[in-house]
């Protein structure tokens, strides 16, 4: 497919307004009236707020109004970043109140003061008494589980959601039963947290007509009104949701977070605009992580390497909440079937576990990342059982071109896995390395991995996908694009610009992305989530792309006693398609359709597209490391992702979200979780000195590359790039370990602590 | 305690009146409207709010507003000359080095100060000079390359 601006390593729209500081973010944007909000988060890990004295806060001065549960308007809402469902069944766990009397986590929202500044708000939390009465807490996702265990929440049993399914021709019992062999491995990984560097923060007001306006950092401004609606019981019409720009998101503000919690307050405080602002520790153990999962996994193989059947238990540690219930977890066991299918069967079974650590929800790459390094250690493991090459264990199992899902309906039109296999293989020199680094002893060791996935773009068929576009041409020839679809930092604004600039047939330079969503303005769209934005929002830009361009050349065609067929636009002109020849510009054509005496009539276009497919993305990660066996670190020599994500809609970008991406994996390789104290529940390292995400000196050198199928379902040939970049890094880093050593590592993540223990339970090191 | 604190803000004199246990970021963005000064962890972890006070990147949420009476302060809103963008800013740019760009700012502060010390610098000594600053969108990649070729130019 030839494109014009497609593809380009056009600059992005906002860089300029970035680097000089115009770009106007929530809190850059607050209103001179401003009151400011603290909240008061639980002591205690799990129990029941008895009693609170808010007395002497209320007395202090410069505080306006003190929150309790038992003085505030609203209701259970659920807080998941999905499309409403009109099916009850399907509807999220409106688990959540914007303050609780029920403490489910450290730091659950018990109060919340609203005062002059800041400051003021945060020394009165200290004068609020509460009383609680303490209830035995769990942070393992099985121990919630055990008879006898108090629930979280009443009627639930602890389980947010149950997920099975088993699919193939034969009973999995006999497939089992088929194999030569049977190889289970235990695997675990820990809950990360998205730190995306601007925290959480909303405010809210009422305008003079009484509409309620809510200012937040969220990906998902159209979902958020709802929500806002639902927890306030107010009409959806009565409210506004604004989103600036904003500091990057992975998954944390795809979930209602402080967006009820600030309506509520200006609601008491008659329309003045409060503000609620988190800090960097509240936003770490308060907000969302990704899910650690527990997983039993079990591959029947035959003699030459095949999967006959393939068995997985997985149990993941939910927190507190529901959030977005046992979707993540269904999302594990959608990829555990597809990524190597099983010739015989496949079994799944997935619990999603309340729990009181922090609440789990969506984080890049929903579930993938997870069940990615289970899959890819257990792969590996399978290889050095039987001593079979594991790229060629991976070449003989993995899916190909024209797989029909059937759990999903799906088919797998293109399929880069071949390809990415290959490039690995050249990029490490796998052959020469894997002998090289066999058999080796000494203190420093190294080793080759790599790790493969398969990630689907969309949502469809588990959700609606549905994207909103308008765009109206402006008198010079120029446009202006609005959508529900949100930037967040990942550049939707600029490819979606390049989407419309293509279609049209203009200078990407004259598209105007308003980078604001606003609920007002903004078509509807769910927002920024999966890898959704690109595919489904891109099919509605390319639509109403393609409307605007009709119009504009029955207009040239009318204007210029020419047939509409014999005309097309490039590069901002009108011309003729059999010899290329200009016979206007589009600014001639635009100007005449605002002024044109008796006909003027402005050339716009204002659509919704659905979408009921999805194109599955691939990928892979290899790596080559140095591990020095007496500290347990890990150097790399060099480290690759390459991605399957159709046509690459524009190169820099891309390389950038691949980069972030493989960084993002690298921390939950090697150093990043989430810790809690044992005995008391409390989050141990919520802040970034001792939560450890890769800081420049952390981080290599990163390579990327692609392959491109055009894949026919995306509008422009493009599948998902924004989350899996996230994806294999950490299983290849994990699979060179093994490679290096020998030593199965079934856990993450690979600290020198963890890597230490392993060596030493090998016998690989002696304890000093 | 109030105190009055005159400082050149982005080559502009300013006098302002303080409570001394305000930081430097606080009055930045509450008293003289410079946005690009982004906290994100107010506790000198991150390196968002970092800017130059005499030519040093400073992260200004650990830094005390009384501390800058007298000094000489610049944020990337004043490094734009003639509707042009600095050549650091400009590499960032073109060098797709921005996304949510939330930190960029403070990237580019420090990247500027070494910019102005016109010395030269590999690879790793970026690294070590720009580590400071915490980046969750970029994994630093293209901040780096931005940096070294804004450094490479005259």
């Amino acid at each position: 497919m030839e494109f014009t601006t497609i593809g380009k390593s056009v600059v992005r729209k906002d860089a300029a307004a970035k680097v000089t500081g115009k770009a106007k973010y929530t809190r850059d944007m607050e209103p001179k009236n401003m009151l400011h909000a603290k909240v008061l988060r639980s002591t205690i890990t799990h129990g029941i707020v008895k009693h609170i004295d808010t007395s002497k806060a209320e007395a202090m001065e410069g505080v306006l109004k003190v929150l309790t549960p038992f003085n505030i308007p609203s209701g259970n809402f659920p807080t998941a970043g999905h499309p409403f469902s009109l099916d009850p069944a399907h509807q999220d766990i409106a688990d959540r109140k914007a303050l609780t009397d029920r403490v489910r986590f450290y730091g659950d929202e018990v109060a919340a003061v609203i005062a002059v500044d800041e400051l003021t708000a945060r020394k009165a939390l200290k004068l609020i008494d509460v009383v609680y009465e303490e209830l035995p807490f769990y942070l393992d996702a099985e121990e919630a589980l055990k008879e006898g265990a108090v629930e979280i929440h009443e009627g639930s049993k602890n389980i947010t959601g149950h997920n099975t399914y088993t699919v193939g021709d034969v009973d999995i019992r006999d497939a089992f039963a088929q194999a030569d062999y049977i190889f289970e491995d235990v695997l675990e990984v820990q809950p990360v947290q998205h730190v995306q560097m601007e925290n959480h923060v909303a405010y809210a007001y009422i305008e003079g007509n009484g509409r309620l306006v809510i200012v937040s950092s969220t990906q998902i401004p159209h979902i958020a009104r709802r929500v806002v609606s639902q927890a306030l019981n107010m009409p959806i019409s009565n409210i506004r949701v604004i989103k600036p720009i904003i500091g990057g998101g992975f998954g944390n503000k795809q979930d209602v977070v402080v967006e009820p919690l600030v309506a509520v307050m200006t609601v008491m405080m008659n329309g003045q605009p409060v503000m609620y602002d988190m800090d960097r520790e509240e936003n770490i153990s308060c907000t969302r992580t990704r899910h650690g999962v527990r997983f039993y996994m079990k591959t029947g193989v035959r003699k030459d390497g095949r999967f006959l059947a393939k068995e997985l238990r997985a149990y993941g540690n939910g927190g507190a909440y529901a959030a977005h219930g046992h979707s993540i977890i269904g999302k594990i066991g959608g990829n555990f079937y597809r990524t190597y299918p099983a010739e015989l069967a496949t079994k799944y079974e997935g619990f999603t576990v309340y729990t009181n650590c922090s609440v789990a929800a969506a984080m890049r790459a929903y579930g993938i990342p997870q069940i990615a390094f289970a899959t890819e250690a257990h792969v590996d493991n399978i290889a050095k059982e039987m001593n079979i090459d594991p790229i060629k264990l991976r070449e003989m199992n993995m899916v190909k071109e024209g797989f029909k899902d059937k759990l999903s309906g799906v088919t797998i039109n293109t399929c880069g896995l071949p390809d990415i296999v290959k490039k690995a293989k050249e990029y490490l020199h796998w052959d020469e390395k894997i002998k090289e680094y066999a058999n080796q002893t000494g203190e420093i060791r190294r080793g080759v991995g790599m790790a493969i996935f398969s990630y689907p773009t969309a949502t469809w068929p588990v959700a609606l996908e549905i994207g909103g576009a308008r765009i109206v041409m402006n008198q010079d020839g120029g446009v202006q694009l609005q959508m529900g679809a949100t930037e967040i930092g990942q550049g939707a604004a600029t490819v979606f610009s390049q989407m419309a600039a293509e279609t049209i047939g203009i200078p990407y330079e004259k598209v105007n992305f308003e980078e604001f969503t606003d609920t007002d303005i903004a078509p509807f769209d769910t927002g920024a989530y999966a890898s959704r934005q690109s595919y489904v929002g891109g099919k509605a830009v390319k639509k109403a792309a393609l409307e605007v361009k009709d119009k504009l050349l029955t207009r040239a065609s009318v204007l210029l006693s020419l047939e509409k067929g014999d005309l097309d636009t490039q590069d901002g002109q009108i011309i003729r398609k059999d010899n290329g020849q200009q016979v206007a510009s589009v600014a001639d054509i635009a100007l005449d359709s605002y002024y044109n005496y008796h006909t003027a009539d402005t050339i716009a276009a204002d659509v919704t597209a659905t979408v009921e497919t999805n194109g599955i993305a691939f990928g892979g990660s290899a790596a080559e490391i140095e591990i020095d066996m007496r500290t347990g670190r890990i150097e790399f020599l060099k480290l690759i992702n390459i991605h399957d994500s159709g046509t690459i809609l524009n190169h820099m970008l891309a390389e950038g979200q691949v980069h972030g991406g493989m960084s993002m994996s690298l921390g939950y390789a090697l150093s990043e979780v989430m810790l809690y104290d044992q005995k008391t529940g409390k989050p141990l390292n919520n802040n970034l000195l001792d939560y450890k995400l890769p800081t420049l000196m952390d981080t290599p050198s990163l390579d990327v590359s692609f392959v491109e199928p055009y894949e026919p379902t995306g509008p422009y040939g493009n599948k998902a790039l924004g989350e899996p970049p996230t994806v294999p890094t950490a299983a290849a880093i994990r699979n060179a370990v093994l490679q290096a050593t020998g030593v199965k590592v079934n856990v993450l993540p690979m600290n020198p602590q963890t890597l230490f223990e392993h060596f030493l339970d090998a016998g690989l090191i002696e304890e000093a | 305690m109030l105190k009055k604190i005159t400082m050149t803000v982005n080559g502009v004199k300013r006098t302002v009146e303080i409570d001394v246990r305000e930081s430097l970021l606080d009055v930045l963005r509450d008293k003289l409207g410079l946005t690009s000064v982004k906290q994100g962890c107010g506790v000198g972890e991150c390196g968002a709010c970092a800017v130059l006070i005499d030519g040093v990147s400073i992260n200004t949420c650990i830094y005390l507003a009384s501390w800058a009476d007298g000094k000489e302060i610049r944020t990337v809103e004043g490094l734009e000359q003639d509707g042009k963008l600095s050549s650091v800013q400009q590499a960032f740019v073109d060098g797709g080095a921005v996304q949510c760009g939330f930190c960029i700012p403070g990237f580019v502060i420090s990247a500027t100060e070494l910019k102005e010390k016109k010395q030269s610098y590999s690879r790793e000594e970026i690294r070590r000079a720009l580590s400071g600053h915490l980046c969750r969108c970029t994994g630093y990649q293209k901040i780096v390359e931005a940096t070294e070729k804004a450094l490479e130019e005259d």
